[in-house]
């Protein structure tokens, strides 16, 4: 069906008209309008649930929508597979990659190719298109050896191949170094100015500003805006997206940090799979009213570190120290007992069980005192619980009865924080607290972490998110390979030297005036 | 095709019951057409199918005798298939409490006092759990599959069975027949309703819902077993044991089976056969998931499967049918049910095709 243009002389590269998406319990779009002119970079701006990835979704042809219509150049198109929308020119890059570990980048890329190509040529091709964007990959390594920026440039060069007319990214910065995103930008650039049109989905405000040139704001499905970053401030765009303003932390004084509560010395965790990563040579301290936050590029050794202090595996060498006591050698229910309390970061694989109600889930950690008898569960006893952490740190649910897997991200995030800070722990190592949690919910899980500090317990942050680490720390680390570096006071340092040492340079102090040429590579 | 499956935001309680009944509906009318292929009135048939064995006192009390051993090896999987171990071993389970428990019958049966019955049933469970043991201990030892261990070492008990009956405990009064002496009468477990065979085991099989669901729904370690099975993940980062899990489940099974085994030669068999269990140990499985895996629901999935049993011996006599058609309906009722199941997770939605007149993409 050929249409004449419907707005002549401004066919847009790609233009949704009321996109409805309803799920059984939800509706993720509802009346949905977007346009995309070529060339532009536009950002979709949304909390969590807002609808953001249906609507991606939707897009690329893996979801179909209820109601509403789609323009490709124009023309209404509609789209039931992603291999159609690769063959219309629409490209995505998911924040989860999809690559295969074992195999190179150029029999990745060819398997996402819709011809056969022999692979020398398109490792050639490859080449051609890394250097011309400046995305330095070499296309006979394999995957499992790059680091996680590496394998999101495999992703971008496989979409580029396409020679697509619109590249959607899905939160592309979420796994990157600050000089890492920098790079990523300039070569969106690039790419924009030959007129390919980008769908930039983040919740990073700055981000957003310094590179979109238009931006869609999404909240509960429906669209509340549409305005030019760079004139707006975050704080009037933070509003568009949540519907109010945001909350400020209350304020906190400066304490003296107490006794040590968490000592680790020489500390070593060998792999037990060929894609973890060894830990060598852990020193840290960490004293009472103090929240020490571990920088790093994910895939560095947070997992094993997280697992290790946690008890879930037990050290190779070195020590660990709790309250003076050594623990290396005990489970997590016994470092529980004895006041170590942890989140990790996979809440519904790990921190909750996701077919169990919230009471239920009460029991997976809260699991002393008075919650058993006689070999027996005390229901009221993990009731009220449950009843408290939800009325203490506003989870928003159906109740103690709810499913846990029936919880938003940022409300379960809420919940399981809660469990743990309710247990009243000396030591609170949390990891990635508040990963894919909506602007609210972090806000309240963040100060919860701080109130507990306040109260003489001893924190350890582990996050992918430099603005969080600034946020709460009073110290910060970087981890890179495995090893851990000195931590240092927050405001003695900045955002350019830890990008640095998360690529494997020396962290130390920086000089009063803040520069970053303290830095030892 | 425009019905689709959806998932389910949460799973549905209503279709957690309701499957077994659609099962059980879709069973019957297989019967039924099984009936009328073979020139029977199939709903007189399906009839005197169900209702026929279970039309008097003694009757009523076959059922419950063959209700029991289902009953209390079907809690006992239950308990480990929630914890996500699959014991299928059930059946040289049972056949090792048959073969403890007997040794122990014919050797101080015979001049014995009131502490052999006893004796029978302890040591009879400690064979069940020990064959248990064998898979659990190869699983969390070697990380060996404990499906299909538990299930090899099934042939490995029954071949040991016919080994001792065929052998050594052959009754030189049985005219060369294989089968053991009869037991002695302190041997044997008391019936406790007259006119019946039924017999004390119905008490240990209920004896056995009370505890399963106690441990299921009230205990902590059922909590754990729970949670393991669900999520590994949680499991270790609770700090709840796998390798513990694996050991209670695994031995779970094998106590029920156990003294399953030593309630069939003690009870209506009074003697020892190489074919102590017509399959009880399989059945079993069925009955766990047919009552999902609940103990409560267990107890009404164990007197189905129990009616099953005894149908299939009277469409032998009534129908002229053969009595396979027993595991005949077994099989289809755990095919049904698998299959209806499908519907706690999803619902079946209509959604019509795109819109003709918008020409696809490409």
């Amino acid at each position: 069906m050929d249409r004449s243009q419907p707005y002549p002389g401004l066919a847009d590269r790609l233009e949704l008209r009321g996109i409805r998406k309803a799920y059984p319990s939800v509706v993720a779009n509802d009346g949905v309008s977007l346009r995309v002119a070529p060339g532009e970079i536009h950002a979709v701006v949304g909390e969590n649930g807002a609808g953001k990835s249906t609507l991606m979704k939707i897009i690329y042809g893996i979801v179909q929508p209820d109601s509403g219509e789609m323009l490709w150049n124009g023309r209404e198109v509609v789209i039931t597979s992603p291999a159609e929308a690769q063959q219309l020119g629409i490209g995505m890059v998911f924040q989860h990659f999809a690559l295969f570990d074992t195999l190179t980048v150029a029999e990745n890329i060819a398997l996402a190719m819709p011809h056969d190509n022999p692979l020398n040529e398109l490792s050639e091709r490859i080449s051609d298109m890394a250097s011309k964007y400046g995305l330095p990959v070499d296309p006979s390594r394999h995957i499992y050896t790059m680091s996680v920026g590496e394998r999101q440039r495999v992703e971008i060069i496989r979409a580029l191949l396409q020679k697509p007319g619109l590249l959607i990214l899905d939160e592309p910065t979420s796994v990157l170094t600050p000089q890492a995103v920098e790079k990523l930008f300039q070569t969106l650039g690039q790419v924009a100015s030959e007129g390919c049109s980008i769908l930039y989905i983040s919740h990073k405000l700055n981000e957003i500003q310094s590179l979109c040139a238009r931006a869609t704001i999404l909240r509960g499905g429906k669209v509340t805006g549409t305005c030019i970053p760079a004139q707006e401030t975050a704080a009037s765009i933070a509003r568009m997206m949540i519907g109010e303003d945001l909350p400020n932390y209350r304020a906190s004084k400066p304490h003296a940090a107490g006794k040590a509560r968490l000592e680790v010395e020489d500390l070593s965790l060998p792999t037990t799979n060929p894609f973890g990563t060894a830990l060598s040579d852990i020193r840290l301290l960490l004293r009472g009213g103090e929240v020490l936050g571990i920088a790093g590029v994910s895939g560095n050794g947070q997992h094993e570190l997280m697992q290790v202090l946690s008890g879930e595996r037990r050290p190779g060498t070195g020590s660990i120290r709790l309250d003076s006591k050594e623990v290396g050698h005990l489970g997590p229910g016994k470092r529980r007992e004895l006041g170590l309390c942890s989140v990790p970061e996979d809440r519904l694989g790990e921190g909750s069980v996701p077919a169990l109600s919230l009471a239920e889930n009460v029991l997976l950690t809260a699991n002393r005192g008075g919650a058993t008898r006689a070999g027996l569960i005390r229901f009221d006893w993990i009731e009220s619980f449950a009843r408290r952490c939800i009325a203490s740190f506003d989870v928003r649910c159906s109740g103690f009865n709810a499913l846990a897997a029936s919880l938003s991200g940022g409300n379960l995030q809420k919940f399981i924080v809660g469990r743990e800070i309710l247990q009243e722990p000396g030591v609170l190592i949390v990891a990635q607290p508040t990963w894919g949690v909506d602007v609210g919910a972090a806000i309240v899980i963040r100060q919860a972490l701080l109130d507990l500090r306040d109260k003489g317990a001893a924190i350890l942050v582990i996050s992918e998110e430099l603005d969080e680490l600034f946020e709460i720390a009073d110290r910060i680390a970087v981890i890179a390979g495995g090893r851990l570096s000195e931590g240092i006071a927050c405001n003695t340092t900045n955002r350019d030297q830890i990008g640095l040492a998360m690529t494997g340079g020396r962290l130390v102090q920086a000089p009063d005036d803040g520069g970053a040429h303290a830095l030892a590579l | 095709m425009p019905l689709h499956f959806e998932a389910r935001t949460k799973p549905s309680t209503l279709m957690v019951w309701l499957s077994p009944a659609a099962a059980l509906l879709l069973t019957a009318i297989a019967a039924m057409i099984v009936f009328a292929s073979a020139d029977h009135n199939p709903l007189q048939a399906l009839t005197t199918f169900f209702l026929s064995p279970v039309a008097d006192l003694y009757g009523f009390g076959e059922l419950l005798i063959k209700a029991a051993p289902l009953i209390l090896i079907g809690v006992g999987l239950a308990i480990g298939y929630r914890a996500g171990i699959w014991n299928v071993g059930g059946e040289g389970q049972l056949i090792l409490g048959v073969i403890f428990g007997g040794y122990v019958a014919l050797k101080f049966g015979p001049g014995g006092g009131v502490w052999v019955l006893p004796t029978m049933i302890v040591v009879a469970a400690v064979g069940g759990m020990l064959w248990a043991a064998i898979p659990a201990l190869l699983r969390t030892w070697a990380n060996a599959n404990e499906i299909l261990v538990s299930l090899m070492l099934n042939y490995v008990a029954q071949y040991w069975l016919s080994w001792l009956v065929f052998g050594v405990w052959r009754d030189p009064a049985g005219f060369n027949f294989p089968q053991s002496q009869p037991l002695a009468p302190s041997a044997l477990l008391p019936v406790i309703v007259d006119g019946t065979r039924a017999n004390i085991g119905i008490v240990f099989a209920l004896v056995a819902v009370a505890l399963g669901w106690l441990t299921v729904g009230w205990s902590f370690v059922g909590y754990q077993l729970r949670v393991t099975g669900l999520s590994h993940g949680a499991a270790r980062y609770a700090g709840f044991s796998t390798d513990r899990a694996v050991w209670v489940g695994m031995l779970a099974g094998g106590i029920a089976a156990g003294i399953a085994g030593i309630c069939e030669i003690a009870g209506p068999l009074g003697q020892i056969f190489p074919t102590a269990s017509p399959g009880y140990g399989y059945a079993a499985i069925i009955v766990a998931f047919l009552g999902r895996l609940n103990p409560i629901g267990i107890f009404f999935a164990g007197l189905l499967m129990a009616l099953l049993y005894l149908s299939g011996d009277s469409a032998q006599m009534s129908l002229g049918m053969p009595s396979s058609i027993t595991g005949l309906l077994q099989g289809l009722l755990l095919f049904f049910l698998l299959a209806a199941d499908v519907l706690v997770q999803y619902r079946l939605k209509y959604i019509p095709s795109v819109r003709p007149e918008v020409r696809r993409a490409i």
